[in-house]
């Protein structure tokens, strides 16, 4: 069965088929394949490229899982191993790059600051994870990481790799029927602008305008789901539309409707857990020393 | 005028401190003051006059090397902004700082661009981050920023998207720490905010023109990109910032008539992370293991040029130990080990740079995996060392490097340290030397591709505040380990390295020759740290404390790092208690400093010859950014 | 002459490959076993070069003093009094030295009373803004936090792995003195006691007591005993020390700690005339 006509939508494979033999030791030889020939784009970032770098020297040394070959154009690489903290600024070019690899394509998000910002997410010109704006598909914490803690995670992808099927589009979107969207570049206005978060910023800025009660930012799944066919044309509207006032777009976060709510609520049951064990403990020892 | 007449015009250049500022006062009584702030140093010069002064400063006093312009700003402390300038004599010794002060809205102060080209590049920066006007400079855009961004965020009253409180440590974090995560409290999850008038509509250009009118080159994009007609001769290349011959995330502009350069305009930023913003909200103690990530392959010696800016701080007041004998002798063999690590970097990637890919540094760099191991045992991890604290250290060197099997298939090594350090100090790493000087010194590929490329002057080199093997490959014998000694560096022998010829070969003759003067300076060291053993590393024999009270005052730290001069300007604004965190902290990076001539170097040479230029220089991203 | 650059730089590579097969005759193969001495040998100041670490195969066991993220040490399970408790009194200062600041502590307090109780209630770390930096382990006066060993952490979701709870930073004091019984040992000594601070004080508080009064059959230096026998082999005989009548090496912190205590007071006194006057 040839690769292709898996991947078309007139061939679609039946939910009881999809762990037929044939299939998955082909998708077992196809991942093995690709998994012990992952290009790795070469370019750094930071502090931890340097650590990359040992790690594909001689005494670590990728090349033993097939990570060697690190390509210096993102037409050739299927990893893009971001190595460091990922600034406003440099996040265009990023974005840019990820869309120019082509599938299947994975990122791997190495140390702290790729992961989540890092010791620097405070700073203003610091974006907090890559995976606000790329998928990523594996974290390496560390600050640096080791040589040895990036193998982990590239062995981690690896598996990950093992893990997908061909058979399943769900799984990851290049085995999918449908043709990945490229993730709209980053545009540098005032302050970073995401193009996904185009309507927010202006349904905000009418909001303000309007004196309406502010958007939390619990709204962020709906308005996105909102979002316009051509970002542009939004832009333009809210070009067109009258100068808002400046001190309504501070936001005032409803009470209720706020993400970090929820995680109250975990906390309180955290909380009463630890009071139990705690309870536990005590009435244990209590119990020993009766014994005693 | 009386003084003028005592001391003859030609000796001026040679006078102390003191007298220079004595002489300003009496020429200029009107334009120069004495700062006599409670720990400040160095006149104020009335910003009308700041030019012609500087020209003195230069001429007539002979301090000639601009080495760091940093803006301030004083916030409440007078509600001005201040342009501070610490300049040295090429001939060695302290600074002569000089000020200048403007208001806070409405800031401008005249550009010294004309007198110091090292000029250049910091006002950019304060201009960027600090709003401050500079009227004469050439090309007064955003540096580290990008053109359009709302803010001048080192400004005290400007504040990013994520911030919490002026000062860490951070209520929020104890006693009643409920984790979160900074995007939830930023509505847009992103670390950003908008400024009421945002205009979407506009930022949605990515012309040609639009990505590169915010560089400021000298030519007219337009012009070139004209695909009609003859008169176009010249065509604009982008290099970086993904490039894997940038060091990082270094972008080009360049401007080629056919494969020669034109001209060249540096782009950065791309990593810039707010070192400075950050430095102002944390304690002092916090600032150590930021340091280690701006030059991120030395950053022992960073530790060391921030540690010695904080003490000279300390010393002003009246409970402070200098650190001991033995403390100094561990912080100059760790400070030599990474210079060596450094050049040993520098000189694999710049073969990197013109042509022998990759294969050089893999020898090059294993050295290098030594002295990690010996980091990660003493420091505790390999890059990021975190080794040295006010007054002492993170702790003394162990009996034995000793790992311990933790995880499955762990294997463990023990070595004895000293053994293990003289091993390297008198074996591996001259061997490596030797190597590395066997296949390059007089390799005739080598030559060909670096002698007469890339030549800076020594005039060049003084003027653009040129520091580290920059400076002293065009002839200038100008170290800070000797011009003005720090730690025990006064009682080690050891030679300036230095070569005229100012091109890409005179800097590498310079970095091979630090390597060996490096390793005569460790195996001076290796007796001192026997004959030390048992002392302790703190002059009071406990550490010190976590939240250290710095008194009143300002100080600027220098050491002499692998890439060059690294100064940190550290002002401290506390009360009469002192203060637990910086007001200013401002870091004079080399690699940064050293890009300004990168344009008049890559001139008239061809577009690889500028990647092994770059190479040349030794930047690291790191530190360029902050 | 022309070519000689490149035969140089030929002839390096060559005699690197050469070299590395001298080196296996001198060590006659041993490099290749993959028992530890052959791997100090291997990735150490004698062999020319550098040999691979096969990685998952044979690891490189980090160094004692090595840091990575901070983990919380709370006592061993098979302790007699206070099993599982643990070490951190929630007082704050690695929240306040932390220089990302990371560390999110919720002090304790009392159910009933609502009073502070020196046990934090939770404990959180953001290992995505860690910075590995150990200020929190180097400052703590409790030794309760430290800096792990482990790095092998990689995850594919950093929403829930990320953010390290009480639970999952907790980890038994034994677990901290495998992975560095040289400083587990040196802590000890300036503690008193293998375990606790407090707990020490407890059971020294009971043992001057116990001789005072009847004497108990239950021994309380049993617990140093008892853990003593686990750590590195130099820390063994010396680790019973402390149990030693009169040779404990915090009697002498004890005296110090009193003098020091009576400065203080003295000092206290004259500040307090002082101000009066």
């Amino acid at each position: 069965m040839k690769l292709q006509e898996l991947n078309q939508s007139e061939y679609p494979v039946p939910a009881e088929l999809e762990n037929n033999i044939a299939i998955t030791s082909l998708s077992q030889l196809y991942n093995w394949g690709r998994r012990n020939s992952m290009w790795p784009m070469l370019f750094g970032l930071a502090c931890c490229a340097i650590e990359m770098i040992a790690t594909a020297a001689s005494r670590f040394d990728f090349s033993r899982f097939g990570f060697e070959v690190m390509r210096a154009t993102p037409r050739q690489a299927d990893l893009m191993i971001v190595s460091g903290t990922v600034t406003k600024k440099m996040v265009v070019p990023i974005v840019r790059l990820y869309n120019q690899m082509p599938e299947p394509k994975y990122v791997l998000a190495m140390g702290a600051c790729a992961s989540g910002g890092g010791p620097f997410k405070e700073g203003y010109n610091v974006v907090s994870g890559m995976d606000k704006y790329l998928p990523v598909d594996v974290y390496v914490p560390g600050c640096p990481p080791t040589p040895q803690a990036l193998l982990y995670g590239m062995i981690a992808l690896q598996r990950k790799i093992d893990g997908q099927s061909i058979a399943n589009g769900d799984d990851v979107p290049w085995y999918g029927v449908s043709s990945a969207e490229p993730t709209p570049v980053p545009v540098l206005g005032p302050d970073i602008i995401d193009p996904r978060q185009m309507d927010m910023i202006r349904r905000q800025a009418e909001a303000a305008a309007a004196e309406l009660p502010s958007i939390g930012a619990r709204d962020l799944p709906a308005a996105t789901a909102l979002v316009a066919a051509s970002a542009t044309a939004d832009a333009t509207a809210v070009a067109d539309a009258p100068p808002v006032d400046g001190d309504a777009l501070n936001f005032v976060l409803p009470t209720g409707a706020a993400p970090w709510a929820e995680a109250e609520d975990i906390r309180e049951k955290r909380r009463l857990r630890a009071l139990a064990r705690k309870a536990l403990r005590a009435t244990r020892r209590a119990v020993a020393a009766e014994e005693e | 005028m009386d003084l003028a007449a005592v001391a003859p015009e030609k000796k001026l250049d040679s006078t102390s401190i003191d007298e220079a500022i004595a002489h300003l006062q009496s020429e200029y009584p009107d334009a120069v003051s004495p700062d006599d702030r409670e720990g400040y140093c160095g006149v104020i010069v009335e910003r009308g006059r700041l030019v012609d002064i500087a020209r003195v400063i230069r001429d007539d006093l002979g301090f000639d090397y601009l080495s760091s312009a940093t803006a301030v700003d004083y916030l409440g402390a007078g509600d001005h902004l201040e342009m501070v300038y610490h300049t040295y004599r090429t001939s060695g010794g302290p600074a002569l700082v000089f000020k200048a002060q403007t208001d806070r809205d409405n800031a401008e102060i005249p550009s010294l661009v004309s007198v110091w080209r090292g000029a250049d590049f910091q006002e950019r920066e304060a201009w960027d981050l600090m709003g401050i006007h500079f009227p004469g400079h050439p090309n007064l855009k955003r540096i580290l920023m990008w053109e359009g961004f709302q803010g001048h965020p080192l400004r005290k009253d400007w504040r990013e998207a994520y911030y919490e409180e002026d000062q860490k440590p951070f209520d929020s974090r104890w006693p009643g720490g409920h984790v979160h995560r900074a995007e939830e409290k930023n509505v847009f999850g992103k670390n950003v905010t908008y400024p009421p008038d945002i205009d979407l509509g506009r930022l949605m250009d990515t012309s040609e023109a639009a990505v590169y009118q915010s560089l400021g080159l000298g030519v007219d994009v337009e012009r070139i990109m004209d695909k009609d007609g003859f008169e176009t001769n010249e065509l604009v290349v982008n290099m970086g910032p993904h490039h894997p011959s940038t060091h990082g995330v270094f972008r080009m502009v360049l401007t080629v008539d056919g494969e020669t350069v034109t001209s060249l305009e540096p782009v950065m930023g791309y990593l810039h992370r707010n070192h400075e913003k950050i430095g102002e909200r944390n304690t002092y103690l916090h600032n150590i293991p930021f340091t280690d990530r701006l030059d991120y392959i030395s950053s022992m010696g960073n530790n060391h040029g921030y540690v010695l800016a904080v003490e000279q701080l300390m010393s002003l007041g009246r409970k402070y130990n200098p650190p001991t004998y033995r403390c100094e002798a561990l912080r100059v063999m760790m400070v030599e080990l990474s210079r060596i690590v450094n050049h040993l970097w520098a000189i694999g990637f710049w073969l990197n740079d013109i042509g022998a890919f990759f294969t050089p540094v893999l020898y090059f760099v294993q050295e290098r995996e030594r002295i990690l191991d010996f980091f990660e045992a003493v420091a505790g991890s390999r890059m990021m060392c975190n080794y040295m604290r006010f007054g002492g250290l993170f702790g003394d060197l162990p009996d034995r490097l000793k790992s311990v099997s933790n995880l499955t298939n762990d294997r463990v090594r023990d070595y004895n340290t000293m053994q293990f350090l003289t091993e390297m100090i008198n074996e591996r790493i001259p061997r490596t030397i030797d190597e590395l000087e066997r296949l390059l010194t007089q390799n005739e590929i080598v030559i060909e591709r670096s002698v007469g490329v890339g030549v800076l002057t020594r005039e060049d080199a003084i003027n653009y505040s040129a520091a580290g093997p920059l400076l002293r490959g065009s002839g200038v014998a100008y170290d800070i380990r000797r011009a003005e000694p720090y730690s025990i560096y006064p009682e080690l022998d050891f030679d300036v390295a230095v070569e005229d010829e100012g091109d890409m070969y005179a800097r590498y003759r310079v970095r091979v020759s630090e390597l060996r003067e490096s390793v005569r300076i460790l195996k001076q060291i290796l007796p001192r740290l026997e004959a030390t053993a048992g002392e302790s590393i703190w002059a009071d024999g406990k550490p010190g404390a976590y939240a250290p009270r710095v008194p009143h005052g300002e100080a600027y730290g220098r050491v002499e790092n692998g890439k060059g001069e690294l100064g940190y300007y550290v002002v401290s604004a506390g009360g009469r208690g002192g203060s637990s965190n910086p007001w200013r902290y401002h870091v004079r990076a080399p690699s940064f400093i050293n890009l300004t001539p990168m344009g008049i170097m890559s001139r008239g040479h061809k577009v690889a010859d500028v990647v092994g230029i770059l190479g040349s220089i030794d930047i690291v991203l790191g530190e360029t950014d902050r | 002459m022309y070519g000689t650059g490149l035969a140089k730089g030929l002839m390096l590579t060559l005699r690197h490959f050469v070299e590395s097969y001298v080196d296996d005759i001198r060590y006659g193969f041993r490099k290749y076993h993959h028992s530890t001495d052959n791997f100090a040998i291997r990735q150490g100041t004698k062999t020319k070069g550098v040999i691979t670490v096969q990685y998952p195969d044979e690891k490189v066991a980090v160094p004692e003093r090595f840091r990575f993220i901070p983990f919380l040490i709370v006592e061993d399970e098979d302790h007699p009094t206070r099993s599982g408790k643990d070490w951190c009194t929630s007082c704050g200062i690695c929240a306040k030295v932390c220089p990302p600041q990371c560390i999110w502590i919720v002090r304790g307090n009392d159910p009933v009373s609502g009073r502070p109780v020196p046990e934090p209630e939770a404990f959180f770390i953001d290992i995505d803004i860690c910075m590995n930096c150990g200020y929190c382990a180097e400052y703590c006066p409790f030794d309760a936090i430290k800096m792990d060993h482990d790095y092998e952490l990689a995850s594919y979701d950093r929403t829930t792995h990320h953010i390290h709870d009480k639970e999952r930073l907790s980890k038994p004091n034994s677990y901290w003195r495998s992975i560095a019984p040289t400083r587990a040992y040196e802590e000890m000594l300036a503690r008193g006691a293998w375990e606790h601070k407090d707990a020490a004080k407890e059971a020294r508080r009971g043992a001057a007591s116990a001789r005072t009064s009847a004497p108990k059959p239950a021994a309380q230096p049993a617990p140093a005993q008892q853990t003593a026998d686990k750590p590195s082999p130099e820390a063994a005989p010396a680790a019973t020390a402390p149990t030693a009548e009169g040779a404990a090496p915090w009697t002498e912190d004890e005296a110090k700690r009193e003098e020091r205590r009576r400065k203080a007071l003295g000092r206290k006194a004259r500040r307090a005339a002082k101000r009066g006057g």
